[in-house]
């Protein structure tokens, strides 16, 4: 119901929305939950467990029971809080975890069963029979589970995140932050001022506090006006400073556009960002608790906060005749509140003896309420109180059992809030978050005034750390009353009092596990599951932690404290994530070639984070194997070009070059000639082999590195290590180069053919032998020439500055065309080293040794080098470890699959017969049938052995013979040509 | 967690590679024996407490960095590169 | 009392009076034969099978704060036996087997979910891999199917089949895989030892490891020193500062692992599905949270506690694989202390010191090996032999590189397993 005259919402600006289908009209400013009120809806969601109707309890973000969905398809939005949800015209908000309707739901029935439904039933039941959990008992309860749902369809909106760097971050526009602000914006410092609300002013918005003579609300509005005219301060409404990290790094969360019909019309729905303040304020004010008593959940029960801010800030009377029920003065105000609006207060019942006397209410002091009636909405509660009880007929209860001090973001740290007596609250430790200063209510100041000091007071100890001189600010003139309370958790008596209303956690289960030894706090937490809801206890772990207490009989701080995690409200996974979907997850490389690949219809596969081609299709082909042998074909006969570029390329400089690479490879490599070219094997420092390729010696003090691709940047830290960290003594310098330079494979009997038309000198074999390199010109370009070969052909490989490499390639593949070759791909290039028993990451895998693969004679005896004397370890290179070899079927059809496991022939395959693996596999067009390498234990004296592959997920089981892992020009003729 | 590279000042630790301890900069000759060895690549003190690790400035300058720092309160006493550390 | 159906409705129906303590909270006695140190998961399984299996009762569990309250309280619940070395393959297939009959050995209901997890790979290498391991699993006696992606796609349909940056070719599927109820494990192992006679300590930090002539004779504690004639070093996440009470150095790091848990939603992910591209793995609670969890923090660290880069790496990996999650709202987020190993693997076996035990090294994996590592402990501290499902969780495998289990393959690097 609506109060003409009240309110900061713009009367001359209806809006129209639904809820669960039916029309409501709303004004601007409302919330949802404020229009819902307006509107006379009580009853606005169903309980987690019991599915008991519920109606709303708060006026934030902490709201436990109004959570609704909002939108359908991809933008649906599920457990959105009625009360934080600013109202626009065409919301449609629908009830949620209700079957059929939310009258009527037929999920109710667990209320009435709620005896067997106590804490930790399901932990003594659903054992039997076993196979009955997965296919009964568990689809049963988790169906019944949950809240909202996810449409099931792709996020359709739009997310974002942000960086933001400030002197100070404060947290919380109440009094205190306002001050805060005010104090340190008038210093010069750069400022970011964060509110969850979408209006500036805190309680001041729901409060009939006045400031200077003003309501709080225009005094407000007055700081606002100048901090916006301040350039050092940034104002972020509706962002909600989520969580405190590691020095000065916040997490906050900005909603955007939730307030917009349009949802952004371009601008993000909501952005995530990331603050790094140098010093902070956190003025996030305090939230009010309930009061556990009897069915305390009935829609038309709310906090007496919550009464106020509805009346005073939204207009609207949540109830024709309202009862207000607490244990400190504050609540007093409700009442006092209400009369002036002119709604009638039927009741106002303080547990305190000594409660001040409120005026022209029926005031009962020394009553608690202890009981409430009504179908699905509060018509009327009991009071015990001296002489008996009593009924009174009141469709809203306004209870306050205090406040707490919003602690939370100081315990993401691990701080553990202390115990203050006076006001019955946990409040922050002093440190708990280096550099911040709370402040205000969230301090345990509950006065205006109080606020207001705290509030300046530490903006100005922040502007000193910080080195700014705060001119000593004016306070002005608020209210200075203490607070005082008598704390009232729960109300003795029958029944179920809830502490933990959306997980429907009661008194009594709290007591339960008690007597059930789950004594310690987080033992009832979990035990119970309170504060396990989407409000995360905000509205209920110290009264839950107060019964706890009684239960056992110990104290509050003996019992424990009360601790949060981040996030303090819950942030959607698109926006913590935002912009990874699809190609958005990992950067992507591309080659200078990529163009003409995917002009040519190549297929393209990642390796790291580039592209390469899978294989190039020619018209008539059928799949990819027909192309895969043609190109194997091109360079076994012809001439083949592929795009090598993605290689790890390292140019390494100074006078120590030669003694880095003798100290990073098994091998010597100060022994390489210039204008010559080495294979290289790496170690990690445990003895494994961590990645191998070519080093090219273009000068005394000058060597280019080629890594795998997939270990470029690996190989670059090592090196960088090797150099910073082990040897700074060294004069040698390192730059990653592989995107400087384009390089491409020329493979094949013709390969030199192709050179010989774009090399302005001819190519020479007398000087240009196997494993030699050097600078060429290409058509005028300075370029690099190497031959090395990875296909067993004789090969090349020719590098230019990458601006050059995609007419480059495009100059090869003709030129390779006009001799019966052409480009080569990924597969074909796989099938090429596999015939030679070229190693991959396939091979060195990350748990292979030198040994292992065959080359412990690489590592040499005259020189140290990382991971040589780990890799002496006895277990490293004794017999029995699994060796690489070459795999041949003994029929000419058989099939090998990498992945597959070894076995003697006439062995059971299981794992602890299991001889080895096989690693890689192809058809052989050069062999003509199926090749592999395999690690096989103590496999080099094994050649000749015929043994079982067995792969047991596709049911393929294969003998082959043991073989040479080179399958095909063993001695090398064809690549030293 | 921000972390002070020596060479380009405080940047988000984001754009750090993190190695281990910072007993890595003190490799055992190569005749040092098994125990030496296998305290350099496997052992650990593993300190509740105050550390020295090393941190590489992968999305930076490529510099190596020694940082003292807490384990428990992921405090940062201190920053130095590896070249001068071990110098 | 036993738990049962029957005895939730006789006590619903008469005010849930006769509900009882799940364990008994002891005074500490002067002496046991056997104590535990670490009142984790696998402490209190080690308790319980020790007192199962091999009839001793006089022991002790020793944990510093409450039961139940390190990395078993703050995991992502996930059970499998999907590993491809040998070592960890007979292991896990052991721990899992445990796992398919817990409910009843311990009349205690621990959700034990076989719902089934999927290893999504992403290219023709990752699928030989993700073959290895399922021929292994099988070879082990395990389950393992290899789906390839229109099978994946009808399973998981809201995948990014579309244009995820690193496409999906398929799924190694591992039906036997699935969740449980982390506490509910803790708690009904600490009440069926209980039961048997373990005195569970709580409150009582272990403050020295007292040793005479190389053999362990008790521990030190703040509630008094405690006599034993064997102890067990049971509290990864803090395995290095135990052990050193005994002056020992152990071959581990810590490191923090975040996990994250979503608002309450109805069912929209079956299964548990990992995604190795991304580091990234989830499923969904019987509550209706979505459970996730992505790679390390990347730095040594007892904070329990992460910070935001990783925050985003996990959440960046769920919006590629499944943007369908994006409404979802990450409630907590909590973090978890890792004791980082060498090889990834765990570490069960004696010391140099007469009579006491250590048990750590768990990397991320310790959540579902729960009931297998204290199954083999037991049988460890009790006889003195390794158990057959655990004879290469060896100590000193760096020192002599014989057995090392490198299911990641990034060596000695106790930060990237």
């Amino acid at each position: 119901m609506r109060i003409e005259g009240k309110g900061l919402i713009a009367r001359d600006h209806r809006v129209s929305f639904t809820f669960d289908g039916v029309r409501y009209s709303g004004f601007q400013g409302d919330t949802l939950a404020s229009a819902l009120l307006a509107n006379g809806v009580r009853l606005v969601a169903r309980s987690f467990k019991y599915h008991r109707p519920r109606g709303i309890l708060t006026a934030g973000s902490e709201e436990p029971n109004a959570l609704v969905t909002i939108g359908t398809g991809g933008r649906q939005d599920p457990n959105v809080r009625a009360t934080v949800q600013e109202l626009y015209d065409g919301l449609e908000a629908r009830s949620q975890n209700r079957w059929p309707s939310l009258n009527h739901d037929l999920l109710s029935v667990n209320d009435l069963a709620a005896p067997f439904f106590g804490a930790g039933f399901y932990y003594k039941t659903f054992m039997w029979p076993r196979a009955f959990w997965e296919k009964l008992y568990e689809p049963m309860i988790r169906k019944a589970a949950g809240l909202g749902a996810l449409s099931g369809e792709d996020n359709a909106d739009r997310y974002e995140r942000a960086f933001a760097f400030c002197d100070l971050l404060v947290i919380g526009a109440g009094p205190a932050g306002l001050m805060a602000a005010l104090v340190a914006g008038r210093a010069g410092a750069d400022v970011i001022l964060a509110d969850e609300d979408a209006r500036i002013g805190g309680r001041l918005l729901a409060e009939t506090y006045e400031i200077d003579g003003k309501p709080g609300h225009v005094w407000a509005e007055e700081v606002l006006a100048e901090l916006r005219a301040m350039d050092n301060v940034r104002l972020m409404t509706r962002t909600t400073v989520a969580g405190a990290y590691d020095h000065g790094t916040f997490a906050a969360l900005e909603r955007v556009s939730h307030h917009r019909a349009d949802r952004g019309a371009g601008a993000p729905l909501e952005c995530f960002w990331r603050i790094v303040a140098r010093r902070s304020v956190l003025a996030a004010g305090a939230l009010e608790r309930p009061v556990a008593f009897r069915d305390n959940d009935r829609p038309g029960i709310m906090t007496a906060g919550a009464v106020r801010a509805y009346l005073n800030r939204w207009g609207v009377a949540p109830g024709k005749a309202v009862t207000v029920f607490g244990n400190n003065d504050d609540a007093h105000r409700t009442a006092r509140d209400l009369m002036a609006a002119g709604v009638h207060v039927a009741g106002l019942i303080d547990s305190r003896h000594d409660a001040p006397e409120v005026q022209g209410v029926h005031m009962i002091r020394g009553g608690q309420v202890c009981g409430s009636t009504g179908r699905r909405s509060l018509e009327a509660i009991t009071v015990r109180r001296a002489g008996g009880e009593e009924r009174i007929q009141t469709d809203c209860l306004a209870m306050s059992g205090g406040w707490n001090p919003s602690v939370h973001l100081t315990c993401h740290m691990n701080g553990r809030p202390a115990w203050r007596r006076d006001i019955a609250s946990f409040v922050p430790v002093a440190g708990a978050i280096p550099g911040l200063r709370a402040a205000g209510a969230c301090n345990g100041a509950f006065s205006t005034a109080g606020c207001l000091r705290e509030g300046a007071a530490a903006a100005v100890e922040a502007l000193e750390d910080l080195g700014l001189k705060a001119s000593e600010p004016t306070l002005p003139a608020a209210d200075d009353t203490p607070y005082a309370l008598e704390p009232l958790w729960a109300v003795p008596g029958k029944g179920r009092a809830w502490l933990d209303f959306q997980n429907d956690v009661t008194v009594k289960d709290v007591k339960q596990a008690a007597v059930e030894n789950f004594r310690s706090v987080e033992h009832m937490k979990r035990y119970t599951t309170q504060g396990m809801a989407t409000d995360q206890g905000k509205n209920s772990n110290v009264a839950a932690l107060a019964v706890l207490a009684d239960a056992t009989g110990r104290g509050i701080p003996e019992t424990g404290t009360t601790t949060f995690r981040p996030p303090y409200s819950p942030i959607a996974i698109a926006a913590l994530g935002a912009g990874a979907e699809g190609k958005g997850f990992q950067p992507q490389r591309f080659t200078t070639s990529h163009a003409a690949t995917v002009a040519r219809g190549a297929p393209l596969i990642e390796a790291g984070l580039w592209y390469r081609p899978s294989y190039f299709p020619k018209p008539g082909e059928t799949d990819w194997r027909q192309s895969c042998d043609r190109e194997v074909g091109y360079v076994r006969n012809a001439v083949g070009v592929a795009d090598v570029s993605t290689l790890g390329k390292i140019d390494i400089q100074g006078a120590d070059a030669a003694k880095l690479l003798d100290f990073v490879y098994t091998n010597m490599f100060s022994t390489l000639k210039v204008g010559r070219v080495r294979y290289g094997l790496m170690l990690r420092e445990d003895g494994h082999v961590m990645d191998d390729g070519t080093t090219a010696r273009l000068g005394e003090d000058h060597y280019v590195m080629t890594t795998t691709t997939a270990a470029a940047g690996e190989v670059m830290k090592h090196l960088e290590f090797a150099t910073q960290g082990l040897h700074p003594e060294w004069d040698v310098s390192l730059c990653s180069v592989t995107e400087h330079w384009a390089q491409f494979a020329v493979a094949g009997p013709k390969a030199r053919e192709v050179l010989n038309g774009l090399l302005d000198t001819p190519l020479d074999p007398q000087d240009w032998p196997f494993m030699s390199c050097g600078a060429v010109s290409v058509l005028g370009v300075a370029g690099r020439l190497f031959r090395i070969s990875f296909s067993g052909e004789e090969g090349y490989e020719i590098a230019v500055p990458a601006r050059y490499g995609a007419s480059l390639f495009d100059i090869l593949v003709k030129r390779a065309e006009g001799l019966g070759g052409g480009p080569y791909g990924m597969e074909a290039l796989n099938v090429l080293r596999i015939e030679k028993g070229f190693i991959t990451h396939s091979e060195i895998h990350g748990r292979t040794t030198a040994y292992d693969i065959g080359m412990g004679g690489m590592v040499s005896a005259r020189k140290d080098c990382i991971g040589k004397t780990m890799s002496q370890r006895p277990g490293l290179e004794e017999p029995g470890r699994e060796c690489l070899v070459g795999l041949k079927p003994v029929g000419p059809d058989g099939r090998l699959l990498a992945g597959a496991h070894l076995y003697r022939k006439e062995a059971e395959a299981k794992r602890t017969n299991d001889q080895g693996y096989v690693t890689s596999v192809c058809h052989s067009p050069t062999l003509g049938h199926m090749i592999g390498l395999a690690f096989l234990a103590d496999g080099p004296e094994r050649h000749g052995e015929i043994v079982k592959m067995v792969d047991g997920l596709r049911g393929v089981t294969t003998l082959c013979e043991v073989v040479n892992p080179v399958f095909f020009d063993a001695d090398g003729g064809r690549m030293r040509g | 967690m921000r972390i002070t590279c020596p060479h380009c000042g405080e940047r988000d630790h984001r754009e750090f590679y993190y190695k281990g301890h910072a007993l890595a900069l003190e490799r055992p000759s190569p005749d040092a024996g098994e125990a030496a060895w296998d305290d350099y690549v496997h052992q650990r003190e593993n300190p509740a407490g105050v550390t020295r690790d090393l941190w590489y400035h992968e999305g930076g300058c490529g510099a190596w960095v020694v940082v003292s720092r807490n384990t428990l309160t992921h405090e940062v006493l201190g920053t130095q590169a590896a070249s001068e550390a071990r110098a | 009392m036993r738990f049962s159906g029957l005895r939730v409705l006789k006590e619903g129906l008469t005010g849930n009076k006769g509900w009882q303590p799940h364990w008994r909270d002891p005074e500490p006695k002067p002496e046991y034969d056997i104590v535990i140190i670490g009142g984790g998961g696998h402490g209190l399984s080690t308790a319980y099978y020790l007192a199962r299996d091999h009839g001793l009762k006089n022991i002790a569990v020793l944990e510093r704060g409450y039961i139940g309250g390190g990395n078993i309280g703050r995991n992502t619940t996930i059970v499998r036996a999907n590993y491809f070395l040998q070592g960890n393959s007979e292991f896990y297939s052991h721990s899992l087997k445990l796992w398919e009959g817990l409910e009843e050995d311990l009349n205690y209901n621990v959700m034990h979910s076989q719902r089934g997890i999927i290893n999504l790979f992403h290219s023709d290498g990752q699928r030989d891999a993700a073959a290895r391991r399922g021929n292994m699993m099988i070879s082990q006696g395990d389950d393992a199917i290899l789906l390839g992606r229109e099978e994946l796609r009808k399973m998981v349909p809201f995948l990014n089949f579309d244009d995820l940056r690193f496409p999906l070719y398929g799924g190694l599927y591992h039906p036997r895989g699935g969740t449980a109820r982390h506490d509910a494990v803790a708690w009904g192992y600490a009440r069926g030892a209980d039961t048997r006679g373990v005195d569970l300590i709580q409150n009582c930090e272990v403050t020295g490891i007292d040793i005479e002539n190389g053999q362990v004779r008790g521990v030190q504690t703040v509630r008094g020193p405690i006599r034993a004639r064997k102890v067990a070093m049971v509290v990864a996440g803090r395995s290095s500062q135990v052990a050193a009470m005994a002056g020992m150095r152990l071959p581990i790091e810590s490191h923090i692992l975040q996990a994250f848990v979503t608002e309450g939603l109805k069912p929209v992910i079956d299964h548990v599905i990992t995604f190795g591209m991304g580091h990234f793995y989830i499923s969904q609670s019987d509550k209706g949270g979505l459970v996730f969890g992505g790679d390390l923090d990347f730095y040594a660290s007892y904070a329990a506690r992460g910070n935001l880069p990783t925050v985003e790496h996990v959440m960046e990996a769920g919006m590629a694989l499944m943007p369908m999650i994006g409404k979802a709202r990450v409630l907590r987020s909590w973090g978890g202390i890792m004791d980082m190993s060498p090889d990834g693997s765990p570490i069960i076996d004696r010391t140099h010191i007469d009579g006491l035990y250590v048990n750590c090294g768990w990397n991320y994996g310790g959540f579902k090996a729960v009931p297998g590592s204290g199954n083999v402990f037991a049988h460890l501290i009790a006889t003195g032999n390794y158990h057959p499902a655990a004879t290469r969780f060896r100590l000193d495998r760096f020192r002599t590189g014989r057995g090392i289990i490198d299911e990641e393959g990034k060596g000695s690097q106790h930060n990237l397993h």
